[in-house]
């Protein structure tokens, strides 16, 4: 266990190194003159050669590399040209909505998902499992952006519920009803995506799981059905369930853009889609960096799970 | 003797469920959308272009059968011109994904050793950068965009997703006895690659690249609602339902038609892919 942990910190550093040489050269290898880019169309080429010399890109790229990771590792992403405010400080506003979101949405998708496969797996093909089957195959083919503008036409039209609709964020520090409030339906949308992964990997492997002789031994001793479901064949069930949460919640993060953006929650989907139209080069590139970081982080965090819940993984 | 070989013959494993008639509706449908991409020019369409002042935001009519938009072009062409960006979007970047993740995950998983272990490391430290973030990077200062840039950063970033997939179906095959009774006979590796291998992972393969292309095609939706895909006034179907936004209190119809066309679009790939690989009783790969 220990020797497989130490291993995977190992590749984690790895991957990390060749994440920051990704977002650094994605902005370098980009066609187009970033002092352009910073000082407008117009700009003379004095002004752009002295820029070009503050910014330190007269320096061999390596070098370039270096400095900017070195000051990373100081906490310091560089200073936006166009807000003029740090972008540590952009990304330590917009980070915790992200994540509330992510948690809401979360528990929501397993709270529906966890119970739905149990009832679909008691009874493969029956009528219970085949109108499961097919409504979270038929969502599995609604695009998030889709769903949002549906939620946004009943919740936040039909049915007048405040702080729901687009522009109506209400911060956790304000009220946290209305904060709720205005989590709501971006929650709901990302929870939509992922019920439907768990639900499909959930229960196929709860079938699966049910016709071992352990299952057989249990229902012989005459223990009730939901023992038999939580305590025996849930958690020999949950690895692909683990393995899908920490794929899914990274990808998450596309669907999540989409939401904040149409509904102006200012998490970091939306600061970076900000950014992206504003040119501001720095900004995208620190959260690009901070993104794929918490992704491989969080696919880290589940492979640890995973190997709590089934340690034969380790020992391979 | 002959006999009991014609009975032997007669009662081998149950013939497989046939794909059901739903399996072939899904087919047909995709057949009908693509068909109408292709053949967009030449068919009786109105121009998707053309903003007709005097028939704004009019409902669904013999003249226009899905309606007009808040400028008056017609909803229905409109989507037919659409698909084509979603479709060329999909099959585009599937093609490069498998062009160059397939050959290189099948020979990976056939030839192992050194080969193998540096290939594998590679695709896997790329995996774990998300795809969806570097595609949205690149794109987002790759200007001005087009639906070729758009099909290439796509494709590329699948590259060490259908290497996984490929990778792990070939595993499965290249051991079993076939394969090596092949080897014996003094086979060729391409002859094997082609005529043992190939063959057994096609089901598989193909289900994966159907499911793909839903993806990709809803990727390119996404990317249009955050204004990174081909820019307007050209139709794509997610352009079309981000246009929709503004106008969706006097005109669902605008946001309704090119949702629904997305929908079942994918819809009928997921089905496809889904029924191919139970009809093929190839068990789920673990993503």
């Amino acid at each position: 266990m220990l020797r497989y942990v130490i291993r995977r910190i190992l590749m984690l550093i790895g991957i990390v190194f060749i994440i920051s040489v990704g977002s650094f050269f994605l902005i370098h290898l980009l066609p187009g003159n970033i002092t352009a880019v910073i000082e407008g169309p117009g700009a003379s080429p004095e002004n752009q050669a002295k820029l070009f010399k503050l910014l330190g890109l007269n320096r061999p790229i390596y070098e370039q590399y270096f400095v900017w990771i070195g000051n990373i590792l100081h906490g310091n992403l560089g200073t936006s040209f166009i807000s003029q405010t740090p972008v540590v400080t952009t990304i330590g506003n917009a980070l915790p909505i992200d994540l509330e979101i992510m948690f809401l949405s979360q528990i929501l998708a397993f709270a529906v998902a966890i119970p739905m496969a149990m009832r679909s797996a008691r009874k493969p093909d029956g009528v219970i499992d085949r109108f499961f089957s097919a409504g979270s195959f038929t969502m599995l083919s609604v695009p998030s952006f889709i769903v949002i503008i549906l939620l946004v036409l009943f919740v936040s039209i039909k049915l007048g519920i405040p702080h729901t609709g687009p522009s109506s964020y209400v911060s956790l520090r304000g009220d946290w009803i209305g904060n709720l409030e205005s989590m709501a339906l971006p929650a709901i949308t990302l929870a939509v995506g992922s019920f439907v992964v768990y639900f499909r990997v959930l229960r196929s492997d709860l079938i699966a799981t049910l016709q071992e002789e352990f299952i057989t031994m249990a229902r012989s001793k005459g223990l009730s059905q939901r023992r038999i479901m939580w305590r025996h064949a849930f958690r020999p069930s949950s690895v692909a369930l683990l393995g899908a949460a920490g794929v899914n919640i990274g990808g998450l993060l596309a669907g999540g853009f989409v939401v904040q953006y149409l509904l102006n929650i200012p998490g970091l989907g939306y600061t970076l889609i900000a950014a992206i139209n504003t040119d501001d080069y720095l900004l995208v590139q620190g959260i690009v960096l901070v993104v794929s970081v918490g992704v491989v982080l969080i696919n880290f965090f589940f492979d640890f799970i995973i190997n709590i819940v089934d340690p034969r993984i380790s020992r391979e | 003797m002959l006999e009991l070989e014609e009975m032997a013959l007669v009662e081998r494993p149950e013939k497989k469920k046939p794909l059901g008639p739903l399996f072939w509706l899904c087919v047909g449908w995709i057949a009908l959308n693509i068909f109408g991409a292709i053949f967009a020019n030449v068919l009786p369409l109105q121009n998707p272009l053309y903003q007709n002042y005097s028939a704004i935001n009019v409902g669904p009519s013999l003249h226009h059968i899905f309606g007009t938009d808040d400028i008056g072009r017609d909803i229905f062409s409109r989507i037919v011109y659409g698909s084509r960006v979603s479709i060329a979007v999909g099959f585009g970047s599937m093609v490069i994904g498998f062009g160059i993740g397939a050959p290189l995950g099948m020979l990976a998983a056939y030839r192992r050793g050194r080969f193998d272990t540096i290939l594998t490391t590679f695709m896997y430290i790329l995996l774990a950068f998300p795809a969806i973030i570097a595609t949205i990077a690149v794109l987002s200062f790759w200007t001005p965009r087009s639906v070729f840039k758009i099909i290439l950063v796509i494709g590329l970033a699948s590259v060490p997703l259908v290497y996984r997939v490929i990778r792990t179906a070939t595993l499965s095959v290249a051991t079993k006895d076939y394969v090596i009774a092949a080897k014996v006979q003094g086979a060729k590796d391409r002859r094997i690659l082609m005529k043992e291998l190939l063959p057994n992972i096609a089901p598989i393969g193909i289900s994966f690249l159907l499911i793909g292309i839903a993806t990709v095609i809803a990727l390119e939706g996404t990317l249009a609602f955050l204004g990174l895909s081909v820019t307007t006034p050209t139709p794509s179907w997610g352009n079309m339902i981000n246009e929709s936004r503004t106008v969706l209190q006097q005109n669902p119809w605008l946001a309704i038609f090119p949702s629904l066309a997305l929908c079942l679009f994918l819809l009928s790939l997921n089905f496809i892919g889904d029924r191919l690989r139970s009809h093929f009783d190839v068990t789920e790969v673990k993503l």
